[in-house]
C-alpha cells in the first residue's frame, strides 16, 4: 500500500507506566525490534525490553586500566629508561612519587572512556532519525512517551501491529518512512 | 523513605496545577528561549565585562613586562597568583561534590542545583587555571610541563607536587566538563524540540547530537553518567589534595603539615558551597525560581556550609595545637607570628569571616532567612579567601632566618588582575545562565516522577 517503506508504527502515551507494560506485552507477544522513547528515564523499561546489561562497566574499567598503566608506564620509562636524571641522589624509580599522576590518568581515561564509549554504543551523534519526521515526536523530550515497533522486527505486520498498539489506548498511532 | 524526601523537595505554587514534566519543560526553556533578556542580567553582564577588560589589560601588561609588576619577590615568591589559584580551585569543588557525591549518595535535592553548580565548578577552575601559568615568569612556555617527547629530550619533573598539580587540575577540569555536557545532552534535546527559530534550532540540535529518549539509550546513559560521578569523587579528593602537597611537601613552618589534604578538602567544599548560595540567591530572585530552588536547598547548603565549617575549625585549632605540641621553635614562631605578626589583622579577620560570622547558622530561624544566608556566605567567600593568603603569604613571609623576613604588598596588577578574574567569572556564568539550561530538566522530571514510579510491584 505504501509507496515508500516505513521505518516502524509509534504509539504515543502520557503515562510512562504504559510504556513498560507495553515492552512487557510486547515481548511477550514476540516483538524484538521495539524501543520506547521517553524524557527521562523510565525506571525498568530496558528490562522490559530486554536489555538486562549494558558494556559501560566494562569500557570503564578498560579505560581505567588504560590510564593507568599507560600513565605509569611514561612516568618510569621516562625517568628510568629513557632520561634518568640524578636529583639529590633520589632513586630513578620512586614510585610513591608517581602515584599522584598515575591515579590522575587512571580517572581521566577512565571518564574519558565511559562518556565516549556510552555516545557511540548508542550510535551517537547521529543527527538524522526516521522517527524525528513525526511532528509529535518534539513531545517526546517534553511530556510524552513514545512506543515503536520497528518494520525491521521479523513478526512485523503493519495492520496487527496497530491492532496491538491500540489495545493500550494510546493518543495516536503513527507510521514512520523510512528515510 | 525516598519519595517522601523527594516530594517534599518541590513545592508546587498555590495558584497553580502540580508541576508536571511540562511544567518543568515551560519553566527551564522560558529561561532561555526568550528574546527578553532580563534587564538585571543585561547591567551586570555590562559590568563584569568591562571588568574582564581589566583582566585582559592586567594580563597584557603581565605578558610585556613580566610578574615584577606584582608585588612578589623574594621572600615571598607566592603572591596573590597562588592565593587566587587555591581559592579557585577551591570554589571549583562544590560543584562535582553536589553532583557526583549526592547523586551517588540518592539526595534527591541536589538537582536543582547541579547543573549549575557544576557551570560554577568549571568556570571557578578556568579562573584558577589561569593563574599558575600566569605565575610562570614565561607563561608562553607553559606547554613544557606537558610531557612530550622533544627535541631537548626533556621530561616534565615527576617527584615535584607542581607537576601533579598541572595533572590534577588538567583532569578534574576535563572530567567535570565531560560530567556536565553528558548532563547536558538531553536537555539540549529538550532545547532542540522547543526551539522556534531555524538557527537555534539547528545549535541545540547539533549540541544535542540527535538524542531522541531512546530507552536503550536512557539505560546506557544512566550507567555511564552513575560511572562518571563515581569516577569524580575521589577525583574532588585528590584535587585538592595535591594542592595542598604544593604546600605540605615543602618544609617550610606553616605549610609542612598533616593536617593539610584533607582541611585543604574541607575548606574547598567549604567556599564552594558559599560560592553556590552566593550565585544561587540573587538567581533565584530575579528569575523566579523559588519553586524549584526552594527554602529546602538553602537550608540544606546552609547546613553543609556549617558542617564543613566546623571541620576547617578543627583544622585551625589543630594547626595551632601542633605547633606548641611539636616543642619546634620555628612552628612556635611561625603561629605566634600569624596570630600577632604585621600581619595578625588578616587572621583575625579570617577567624571572624570565616569561623565566628557562620555559627549563626546553628539558629533554624538563621537558616530560614535568605539574607541571612547570603550574608554568611559573602562572608565564607572572603574568609577562605583570607585563609589562602594567610598560609600562602604569611607562612613565606618570616622563616627560619630573620635576616631574610619581607613584606609582601600587592600592586594595582595584583588587585585588577584577581578582580579581572571575578569578572570573568560572572561573565562566563551569566552566558551559561542566558544560553543553556540553567537547571536540569530530565532529572527534575523523574524526580517529580518518582513517587508513582516507585509504587509500582
Amino acid at each position: 500500500m505504501n509507496a515508500k517503506p516505513i521505518y516502524g508504527l509509534l504509539a504515543e502515551f502520557k503515562e510512562p507506566e504504559k510504556l513498560v507494560e507495553i515492552a512487557t506485552r510486547a515481548r511477550e507477544s514476540g516483538y524484538r525490534r521495539i524501543d520506547g522513547f521517553s524524557p527521562y528515564p523510565v525506571d525498568g523499561l530496558a528490562e522490559a525490553l530486554g536489555s538486562h546489561h549494558t558494556k559501560i562497566p566494562v569500557i570503564a574499567l578498560a579505560g581505567g586500566l588504560t590510564g593507568g598503566l599507560g600513565g605509569y608506564f611514561m612516568l618510569y620509562s621516562s625517568s628510568v629508561a629513557f632520561y634518568p636524571i640524578n636529583v639529590a641522589g633520589r632513586p630513578f624509580h620512586s614510585w610513591p612519587m608517581f602515584i599522584p599522576i598515575t591515579f590522575e590518568l587512571t580517572i581521566l581515561f577512565s571518564g574519558l572512556f565511559t562518556a565516549i564509549g556510552m555516545l557511540a554504543l548508542n550510535g551517537l551523534p547521529k543527527p538524522h532519525h526516521p522517527v524525528f519526521a513525526l511532528p509529535q515526536f518534539s513531545l517526546a523530550t517534553d511530556d510524552r512517551f513514545f512506543f515503536c515497533i520497528e518494520a525491521r522486527d521479523p513478526s512485523f505486520d503493519e495492520e496487527k501491529c496497530r491492532a496491538f498498539l491500540n489495545q493500550f489506548d494510546p493518543v495516536g498511532v503513527y507510521a514512520v518512512d523510512e528515510t | 523513605m525516598a519519595d517522601q524526601n523527594t516530594t517534599a523537595v518541590y513545592t508546587p505554587p498555590a495558584e497553580r496545577p502540580y508541576p508536571g514534566p511540562h511544567w518543568v519543560t515551560e519553566k527551564i526553556s522560558s529561561l532561555v528561549l526568550t528574546p527578553n533578556t532580563p534587564i538585571e542580567w543585561l547591567i551586570v553582564f555590562g559590568l563584569t565585562f568591562m571588568g574582564t577588560g581589566v583582566l585582559l589589560i592586567a594580563i597584557t601588561w603581565l605578558l610585556i613586562r613580566g610578574i615584577g609588576i606584582w608585588g612578589v619577590n623574594i621572600p615571598i615568591a607566592w603572591g596573590f597568583a597562588i592565593v587566587n589559584f587555591v581559592w579557585w580551585i577551591g570554589i571549583g569543588h562544590a560543584g562535582t561534590l553536589i553532583s557526583a557525591i549526592l547523586l551517588l549518595l540518592h539526595q534527591a535535592w541536589r538537582q536543582s542545583i547541579n547543573r549549575f553548580a557544576e557551570a560554577m565548578t568549571l568556570f571557578a577552575v578556568m579562573c584558577a587555571g589561569m593563574f599558575p601559568l600566569l605565575h610562570l615568569g614565561r607563561p608562553w612556555f607553559f606547554y613544557w610541563l606537558a610531557p612530550y617527547p622533544n627535541t631537548m629530550g626533556l621530561w616534565p619533573q615527576w617527584r615535584s607536587p607542581l607537576i601533579w598539580d598541572v595533572f590534577a587540575v588538567s583532569t578534574y577540569f576535563t572530567i567535570s566538563l565531560v560530567f556536565w555536557y553528558v548532563g547536558l545532552i538531553p536537555d539540549l534535546a529538550t532545547f532542540r524540540d522547543k526551539a522556534k527559530h531555524r538557527v537555534t534550532q539547528v545549535i541545540y540540535g547539533l549540541m544535542a547530537m540527535g538524542w531522541r529518549g531512546s530507552a536503550y539509550h536512557w539505560q546506557r546513559y544512566e550507567e555511564a553518567y552513575l560511572i562518571l560521578a563515581g569516577l569524580a569523587t575521589p577525583l574532588v579528593v585528590s584535587v585538592h589534595t595535591v594542592v595542598s602537597f604544593d604546600f605540605t611537601i615543602a618544609i617550610l613552618p606553616g605549610w609542612h603539615s598533616t593536617i593539610f589534604p584533607p582541611y585543604f578538602v574541607a575548606g574547598a567544599i567549604y567556599s564552594g558551597f558559599a560560592m553556590v548560595l552566593t550565585l544561587a540567591i540573587p538567581l533565584r530572585e530575579v528569575y523566579g525560581l523559588k519553586e524549584l530552588i526552594t527554602m529546602r536547598h538553602l537550608d540544606n547548603m546552609a547546613k553543609l556550609l556549617l558542617a564543613t565549617g566546623v571541620i576547617v575549625l578543627y583544622s585551625y585549632v589543630d594547626e595551632a595545637f601542633i605547633a606548641y605540641y611539636s616543642g619546634n621553635v620555628y612552628e612556635r614562631f611561625e603561629i605566634v607570628n600569624r596570630m600577632f605578626g604585621p600581619y595578625g589583622w588578616v587572621y583575625w579577620l579570617l577567624i571572624l569571616t570565616n569561623l565566628v560570622i557562620p555559627q549563626i547558622m546553628w539558629s533554624s530561624r538563621m537558616r530560614k532567612s535568605v539574607a541571612a544566608i547570603f550574608v554568611v556566605a559573602l562572608s565564607v567567600d572572603v574568609g577562605m579567601w583570607l585563609e589562602r593568603f594567610v598560609i600562602v603569604v604569611v607562612s613565606l613571609h618570616r622563616d627560619f632566618l630573620p635576616s631574610i623576613w619581607g613584606m609582601y604588598i600587592p600592586t594595582i596588577w595584583d588587585w585588577a588582575t584577581f578582580a579581572g578574574s571575578i569578572a570573568l567569572f560572572v561573565t562566563l556564568f551569566l552566558l551559561f545562565f542566558r544560553l543553556l539550561p540553567p537547571i536540569s530538566m530530565f532529572e527534575i522530571k523523574k524526580v517529580l516522577h518518582q513517587p508513582e514510579v516507585s509504587a509500582r510491584p
